[in-house]
């Protein structure tokens, strides 16, 4: 970890910062340093600890250990308020200001300017005007906020909290939902800050604009700090790989070299298979007893294309096939009924019923999927949900327990269970291992090797790379909504799959698709 | 599955035991019962009896809630089949009065149905509306006056007995038992509880939640429709402005008072009938105990703050699973 070379003294300073949510830990033993006058990316995946550092730092959620100096004091505000109030500002990516209020009231909300109890409206509107201007915003103060893009409510948050004499700002994903003129804008903006001599934490998914705008990048992976870099000399592949690979060892597929030698029959095809603004078409081929990897940034596409596949999204064009037949997949009905079955990334929200019994979860799909009238008896029902509890131990041992009291370990064997109730021919798994504890991930890991021995066929996204590769008869790499490349035997490699993602030419993604 | 009686109904069991008694107290009379022209009386069979409407609709409600639903409409709906089912009574045979109200009720349920499930709005919103047009509706049927009937065969239905039960509570225990037949004798109550439970999980694991939301908001039409037409046969006529007039609040209440939570989920029928039973057996003690029935409404605020406050251990252990479960999303 590079940051004790730091010649600048630091403005914010944070050391050994430690968070757990229960038995999750959230953040372990985190520093990061922000000097005045920079902009300083903070980047890493989903669950990474961005989020939570941040929080954790202004106050949002209680710190179990460490330290938050600002400008060589310590600080501890205990909520965003005083977090403001020692002069640090936070703009999250939903602004949180009120639309239907004039500009002006929002850039002085709960500090209006008053005489004998009257906002003075014309006081208010006139700083203002002055304060935006200084943004190089012209605007009508007076007109509601919401009138105007969510570019201009963006830099209005940020005068807002600049105004409140910020020194150090924190923009939470500010630009996912701007376009590029926006963008540039608050850029304009944002530069303009760093040289008052304010530090700017930027987070961000879009690599391209953190290397245009940062001076410094801090990547956090798994609630552990990776590093510190200098972003003029830290290449794209090396920051990918910091974000993403845990190691650099080159484990190569163990399976590659076996699975080539035999023929496997296909399971599903999916020709052209694409909706527009959603996913670009692909062709995919899923053969029984084969794993394939999804690979790719976050918002890369990967999830996209497992609903697509599943039938949770409906394509716009191309041709699905399964077992050779043509098919039509536009619910998830369609997919469960063609034996198709999904285990999505959120499993809170779109996996678990958490009110219900694992032994309910569990025949939940088989269930639906024979229809109202032909219920599983209680004893069938037990029968299946005593079958897998064993068969993947899910614990505690107990069918009858609401299954939101499980870890989330168990829980995403609780899902497996699920599918594997159905007698599936394809499973469709989105980060099953995300979340979970060591032992529980090795576990998933060698579930996911027997299914696929037993002639399942297996459609994997996962963000850790070296998972990947481990299982991976194949390997599809995705980029900026769009399968870009397919690696398979002896190719599959994280420096292989490392290298397609942070291809810059847009050749290769044209390649693949004509 | 649920058990017939399950454990968490104590709560209910015990609150309708401490009211029965309260009842005895101001009532000396209240378990006395007599039969009179094959005909059981007393202030036991008068509290089921009375209770009947509110238990038929909670048994439509109660599956509503089920799905994270809930209907408004239920006292216009009654307002309405109870209208036609007047205006039919004395030129047409009761097969054909019944199938033309509880016609009326399906053609609510579908509408309400269709604007929750494929519409998507908010059940409280989409239910609003017929609350409010179905009362106008059966008024239109009455052509706004009070339309009485003598038909034997209608005025049976809401007076009748059969066995010495009263006709409506005879009614009423037979659509406990159909429903609790259907829906726990097929998936319909599990796939029911997962759709409130989580409805973007369940439609991933392949259940028609459209489906099982449309089903219940016409069940619960179905229910309203008797509930009206025995409200109807019961004063042998029918009237648009009063009929029904705040009982789905009642129905909600009593569903509320069965453990039914309004977050959907897990349900219970025997619990939600229960409840009704509750609700009436304060409002006939009351009647009995010679206080002004103003007292009825603080009354029933009181005891429906004890029933939830007996309930509350469990309660709060699902508060506690709930932020828990907030919290490690954040």
């Amino acid at each position: 970890m590079e940051s004790s070379l730091d010649p600048a003294p630091s403005l914010l300073e944070v050391r050994g910062i430690s968070k757990s949510f229960g038995a999750v830990r959230a953040l372990q033993d985190v520093d990061f340093a922000l000097r005045a006058g920079e902009i300083h990316a903070l980047l890493g995946e989903n669950g990474a600890g961005k989020s939570t550092l941040i929080k954790v730092v202004t106050g949002v959620f209680p710190r179990d250990a460490g330290i938050v100096r600002l400008g060589g004091e310590e600080v501890a505000p205990r909520s965003a308020k005083a977090a403001l109030q020692a002069g640090i500002a936070t703009v999250y990516q939903e602004v949180n200001l009120l639309p239907n209020l004039s500009v002006a009231q929002n850039l002085f909300l709960d500090r209006q300017p008053m005489r004998f109890g009257i906002v003075r409206e014309g006081e208010m509107r006139r700083r203002a005007k002055t304060l935006l201007t200084e943004f190089g915003l012209d605007l009508d103060v007076a007109a509601p906020l919401g009138n105007y893009s969510v570019a201009i409510q963006h830099v209005t948050a940020i005068a807002r909290a600049v105004d409140l004499s910020a020194r150090v700002l924190i923009l939470d994903e500010p630009t996912a939902s701007l376009d590029r003129h926006e963008v540039e804008i608050l850029f304009g903006v944002m530069r303009q800050l760093a040289r008052r001599g304010i530090g700017i934490v930027f987070v961000s998914h879009f690599l391209d604009q953190v290397y245009e705008i940062s001076d410094r990048i801090t990547v956090l992976r798994n609630g552990r700090l990776v590093g510190e870099r200098e972003t003029a000399s830290l290449p794209r592949l090396e920051l990918i790989r910091m974000m993403l690979g845990r190691e650099l060892a080159e484990t190569t597929s163990a399976r590659a070299a076996a699975s080539e030698l035999k023929a496997r029959e296909i399971c599903a095809s999916f020709e052209n298979y694409g909706k527009a603004g959603y996913i670009a078409p692909f062709n995919l081929e899923l053969r029984h007893g084969e794993v394939v990897g999804l690979a790719g940034l976050l918002g890369s596409g990967r999830t996209e294309t497992a609903r697509l596949v599943f039938g949770a999204e409906r394509a716009d064009g191309g041709q699905a096939r399964v077992e050779g037949a043509s098919v039509r997949l536009q619910s998830p009905r369609d997919g469960v009924r063609q034996g198709f079955g999904y285990c999505p990334e959120e499993r809170k929200t779109d996996g678990i019923v958490a009110e219900l019994t694992v032994r309910e979860n569990i025949v939940l799909a088989l269930q639906a999927k024979r229809g109202l009238h032909r219920p599983l008896s209680r004893r069938e029902q037990d029968e299946i949900a005593n079958r897998y509890v064993k068969m993947l131990d899910i614990r505690p041992p107990d069918p009858e327990r609401p299954v939101g009291l499980l870890s989330g370990g168990n829980q995403q064997k609780v899902l497996l269970a699920r599918w594997l109730a159905t007698a599936p021919r394809l499973l469709v798994l989105d980060e099953p291992t995300r979340g979970i504890d060591v032992g529980a991930h090795a576990e998933i890991i060698r579930l996911i090797r027997e299914l696929c021995d037993d002639g399942l066929a297996l459609l994997v996204i996962s963000s850790e790379l070296d998972e990947i590769v481990t299982y991976s008869d194949r390997v599809v790499v995705l980029r900026d909504r769009a399968h870009v490349e397919e690696l398979t035997g002896e190719a599959i490699d994280v420096g292989n799959i490392l290298a397609a993602i942070a291809a810059d030419n847009v050749a290769v993604a044209l390649e693949a698709h004509t | 599955m649920t058990a017939l009686l399950p454990r968490r109904g104590i709560a209910q069991i015990l609150a309708l035991i401490v009211i029965l008694a309260v009842d005895r107290v101001v009532s000396p009379q209240f378990f006395d019962l007599r039969l009179q022209d094959g005909r059981l009386f007393g202030s036991l069979i008068d509290v089921l009896n009375r209770g009947t409407p509110v238990a038929l609709l909670s048994l439509g409600m109660v599956l509503v809630i089920a799905t994270r639903g809930i209907d408004l409409s239920v006292g216009a709906v009654m307002a309405i089949c109870g209208a036609i089912a007047a205006s039919l009574a004395d030129s047409h045979s009761l097969p054909v009065v019944l199938a033309a109200a509880l016609g009326a009720g399906i053609v609510c349920g579908l509408w309400n149905g269709f604007l929750v499930a494929v519409l998507g709005m908010q059940p409280i919103v989409a239910t609003l509306i017929l609350m409010v047009a179905g009362r106008g509706i059966a008024q239109l049927i009455t052509e706004g006056r009070i339309v009485t009937f003598t038909s034997p065969d209608l005025v049976w239905l809401g007076n009748g007995a059969i066995l010495g039960v009263p006709v409506p509570v005879a009614i009423a225990l037979g659509m406990l038992i159909l429903t609790g037949a259907v829906v726990r004798g097929s998936a319909l109550g599990l796939l029911i509880e997962a759709t409130g439970g989580n409805a973007r999980a369940s439609e991933l694991a392949g259940v028609g939640t459209r489906a099982m939301i449309l089903a219940v908001y016409v069940w619960c039409g179905v229910c309203a429709a008797l509930a009206g037409v025995i409200a109807a046969a019961d004063i042998m006529g029918a009237d648009a402005n009063n009929a029904g007039l705040w009982l789905e609040l009642d129905a909600i209440l009593a569903v509320v008072i069965g453990g039914t939570s309004l977050f959907g989920g897990r349900f219970s029928l025997i619990l939600a009938v229960l409840g009704a039973l509750i609700i009436q057996t304060m409002n006939t003690g009351i009647l009995l105990s010679g206080y002004p029935p103003e007292f009825n409404l603080l009354v029933k605020a009181v005891v429906v703050l004890a029933v939830l406050l007996l309930q509350s251990p469990k309660l709060s252990g699902f508060a506690g699973i709930m932020a828990r479960l907030r919290r490690t999303k954040s």
